[in-house]
């Protein structure tokens, strides 16, 4: 009986009263691979990578200009900031508008959980204007292709490139490293291992997975080279004008600058690596996405998140099993996620996330787009700013991390505010039974159907126990 | 003309931050130099301790600890006192801008708050049968004026809503929580171990264990506002402030004293705000249904029948209490638990109507509740 609360509200993103319910559930939730946009409209009215770094060299040459005096280099600051800002807002409201309309409630949702596994963080300046692209580009595109093609979009995307300082790392024994060296023996040029470090912890192997910090500094130094046009300084902006390969004409794309490039073969985890140039590093990707330390890692962090919060070690073999045979296949991953018997024993294992709570809530009280509402600041007083988790590990997804009493009193306010301005246009002792089929108990609907006015109902709806676990 | 947006925003920033128990203003406009506002107590407010029958030999006996003593109350008259709390609203009484309705109820004979509201509200004899309120009804029979009809608050509530044109403005404040709310939230929780722990552990933060007040509230404020804004020549003519927290299962005592300081501190800025023009308005304070007449296992009273209504403003013919009261010996009880209602409220309400706006009181009662076959507009209510 509950199979319907779990696909709509587990695997799905929330019941909306004006869709029908899935006679067949799980064949619901498969059929949805086959009708999922990776461009709906709200995202193609979304600034590309591309456009928002024209702008910044654009905006850049014009603060640069010599006649520009120091008020007219600070206002140029602010304005580039500001647009920044608006660009962040205005994509998590995109992102808002497809989790209430998708026609494909569960690809929506991995989105979701790709982007916060491949998570930056938009407090970093320089990033927050490609948050949004980088969910539309490097995400969206890839949730249901191969495991490696989306790893490979990532770390070649300017949000993850500039959130973890990739664009300007250079090889100390590099062309570059080496004429700087000649003019300034006494100037060191940086290697950054982050996004290196980042990638074996993070993105595949996982922590603790048998490689070793020499294995970061060697996939740090294959990295090199890897690059983003138009958006380097210093250093890196003056590459360009001596580096004929580099292509500065196309701002914000990946690029390859061979002159940062760190000469010689790598080895990593017992691999030797000797391909040259940018195939240096991406053969070491390759290996990585397809490495069963990967499989598990993914595996679990997937059970993790439909299922429980400790995984069934069961799902999780299967699932790595599954992402190895196949060579990191998602759809098949996902397949034998909606499979698993463990993912429908039992509704209401997993405390919703803000972002799970605020979309489900709004997705249940019928709102088809986010006009009037302002989605970041409403994350942000639910503790999960979105694209904003302040590292590169993304948030939590156990209930420790969101099952705070203050948490609690936040979502109370909100849905507060939620159902006022509602007001009696919905009853919540029909609409209840619809958001919850056979999971909502009679206390609940006792207590909805006794509340002193309609907004109180729907608010007391909103925040019920059932409504705040899918 | 209709008032230009800008000074409605910033109007409304200055006043009304937070709001008491959550009430908002809903504004309509006509062209008279009459106003009209009803207050709507949402939650089924407790008439018995109100407007207290205190010579009633049984009342003392039913309310046991709630019994209010007459002697902290405000006497009205050989029957009725006030509750203390009502301050101000005394003063208006004793100034005879003030009257009492007793044993009053709208139609409905059930017990849910959602249905009974409907029913208040849109006039209709049961819930959900019409899909307008009757003040709305009430604005399309006032002389054609700017029909530039403003709500302040997120929603238009159900009384006036319909084809007469009154659009809403959301104010600026977030509203907290309020008490009533967080109330019913930790009873839903009790069950479920995890959020009840948390729960508990908020609301001790939060204070809400010890009896402290809570001054978050602007009563004053918002009275003052919708008071100024009404006074103006070219303003609206008819407001709704919605308010809640009158839910007493439990607590009575304190809850239902704090909820009536509250009122009297927004009916008294309501006066002051409007200045002169106080002369001119009406206000209606009413609620769904009342409360058992007997006081329950936990402090309060739970939901009932027949209760009171208030009538204040500059023309009210007021300093007494209109009732036909039928008594609360255990025979008199409607249902054997309820104050027995002997006055229906939309006579009451087709009676203030036609008055206030001097309207033929048949034509009022037919148009705001066509429902009603047989329906007498109480008179006297004002002075013309």
């Amino acid at each position: 009986m509950s199979d319907q609360a779990i696909a709509l509200n587990r695997f799905g993103l929330g019941v909306r009263p004006d869709e029908a319910p899935p006679a067949a559930p799980k064949a619901w939730l498969l059929d949805q691979l086959d009708r999922y946009e990776a461009r709906p409209a709200a995202w193609a009215a979304q600034p590309t990578s591309r456009a928002l770094a024209l702008g910044f060299v654009e905006g850049r040459a014009d603060r640069q200009r010599k006649e520009a005096d120091a008020a007219t280099k600070i206002a140029a600051r602010r304005k580039l900031r500001m647009q920044a800002r608006e660009t962040y807002v205005s994509a998590v409201n995109a992102r808002a508008d497809s989790a209430l309309t998708t026609p494909a409630p569960i690809v929506e949702r991995l989105v979701h959980f790709w982007s916060n596994h491949f998570a930056i963080s938009a407090d970093k300046l320089v990033a927050m204007p490609f948050a949004g692209s980088f969910e539309a580009e490097a995400i969206r595109p890839n949730v249901l292709g191969r495991f490696s093609d989306m790893l490979i979009a990532v770390e070649q995307h300017p949000a993850m490139q500039l959130f973890l300082d990739q664009v300007a790392s250079i090889g100390p024994n590099s062309r570059l490293a080496s004429m700087a060296a000649g003019r300034n023996p006494n100037r060191k040029f940086g290697l950054n291992e982050n996004l290196a470090r980042e990638i074996m912890e993070l993105h595949t192997l996982g922590v603790r997975s048998g490689y070793s910090q020499a294995d970061v500094t060697q996939l740090a130094q294959a990295m090199t080279g890897w690059s983003i046009s138009g958006l380097g300084s210093g250093p890196v902006a003056r590459v360009a004008a001596i580096d004929v390969d580099s292509a500065e004409a196309d701002p914000g794309a990946f690029v390859f600058r061979p002159a940062l490039h760190e000469p010689g073969p790598r080895q990593i985890i017992g691999v030797v690596y000797d391909q040259p140039g940018e195939g240096q590093a991406r053969a070491v990707l390759l290996d990585l996405a397809t490495s069963p330390a990967t499989a598990r890692h993914v595996a679990t962090k997937l059970a993790r998140h439909f299922v429980a919060d400790e995984p069934p070690p069961a799902l999780v073999t299967r699932l790595a099993a599954a992402f190895l045979k196949t060579g990191g296949d998602l759809p098949t991953l996902y397949r034998t996620l909606i499979d698993a018997p463990e993912a429908w024993a039992a509704p209401g294992t997993k405390f919703k996330t803000p972002w799970d709570w605020l979309i489900s809530s709004l997705r249940g009280l019928g709102r088809r787009d986010v006009a009037g509402l302002q989605v970041l600041p409403m994350t942000n007083q639910l503790g999960q700013p979105v694209w904003r988790p302040g590292s590169p590990a993304g948030w939590d997804d156990v209930a420790a991390s969101w099952a705070a009493p203050d948490a609690l009193v936040r979502r109370v306010e909100m849905a507060q505010r939620l159902a006022n301005s509602v007001g009696d246009r919905i009853d919540a002792r029909t609409l209840g039974p619809r958001l919850l089929p056979a999971v909502l108990t009679s206390a609940t609907l006792g207590a909805i159907s006794r509340a002193d006015s309609a907004s109180t109902g729907l608010a007391l709806l909103l925040v019920s126990p059932e409504f705040q676990r899918r | 003309m209709p008032l230009p947006r800008r000074q409605l925003l910033s109007l409304f920033a200055a006043g009304a931050g937070a709001m008491f128990v959550a009430p908002e203003i809903v504004f309509a406009r006509a062209a008279t130099d009459r106003r009209f506002v009803f207050i709507i107590q949402r939650g089924a407010a407790d008439g018995l301790d109100t407007v207290i029958p205190y010579a009633d030999p049984a009342y003392a006996g039913l309310r046991g600890a709630l019994a209010i003593d007459p002697a902290d109350a405000t006497r009205l008259d050989g029957m009725f006192a006030l509750h203390p709390a009502l301050v101000e609203t005394a003063k208006l009484y004793q100034g005879g801008q003030m009257l009492c309705v007793h044993a009053v109820a709208s139609p409905y004979r059930e017990r849910s708050h959602f249905d009974a509201q409907n029913v208040l509200e849109t006039g209709g004899t049961a819930p959900y049968a019409l899909r307008d309120g009757w003040l709305n009804r009430l604005v399309s029979l006032l002389p054609r004026g700017e029909d530039n009809a403003i709500a302040f608050a997120p929603t238009v509530p159900m009384a006036l809503r319909g084809p007469a044109e009154v659009s809403s403005y959301a104010p600026s404040a977030l509203p907290q929580a309020t008490d009533d709310l967080l109330l019913r939230v930790g009873q839903l929780y009790q069950a479920d171990r995890q959020l009840h722990a948390l729960w508990s552990a908020a609301m001790e933060t939060r204070g809400l264990a010890s009896d402290k007040g809570d001054s978050r509230q602007d009563a004053a404020g918002l009275g003052r506002t919708a008071g100024s804004f009404l006074a103006r020549p070219d303003g609206a003519r008819i407001a709704m402030i919605e308010t809640g927290g009158w839910d007493t299962h439990s607590g009575q005592n304190g809850r239902l004293a704090y909820g009536l300081k509250q009122l009297d501190i927004l009916i008294a800025s309501l006066r002051d705000g409007l200045g002169p023009v106080w002369d001119q308005t009406t206000v209606l304070v009413a609620t769904e249904f009342g409360r058992t007449a007997a006081v329950n296992g936990t402090g309060g009273t739970d939901h009932g029948t027949g209760s009171a209504a208030m009538l204040l403003g500059g023309r009210v013919n007021g300093g007494r209490v209109v009732a036909d009261w039928p008594g609360l010996a255990p025979g008199a009880l409607y249902d054997g638990r309820d104050l027995r209602p002997t006055m229906n409220i939309n006579a009451l309400v087709a009676g203030v109507a036609a008055q206030t706006f001097a309207l033929d009181p048949g034509k009022v009662a037919a148009t705001l509740f066509s429902s009603e076959h047989v329906l007498r507009p109480i008179e006297g209510l004002l002075w013309i």
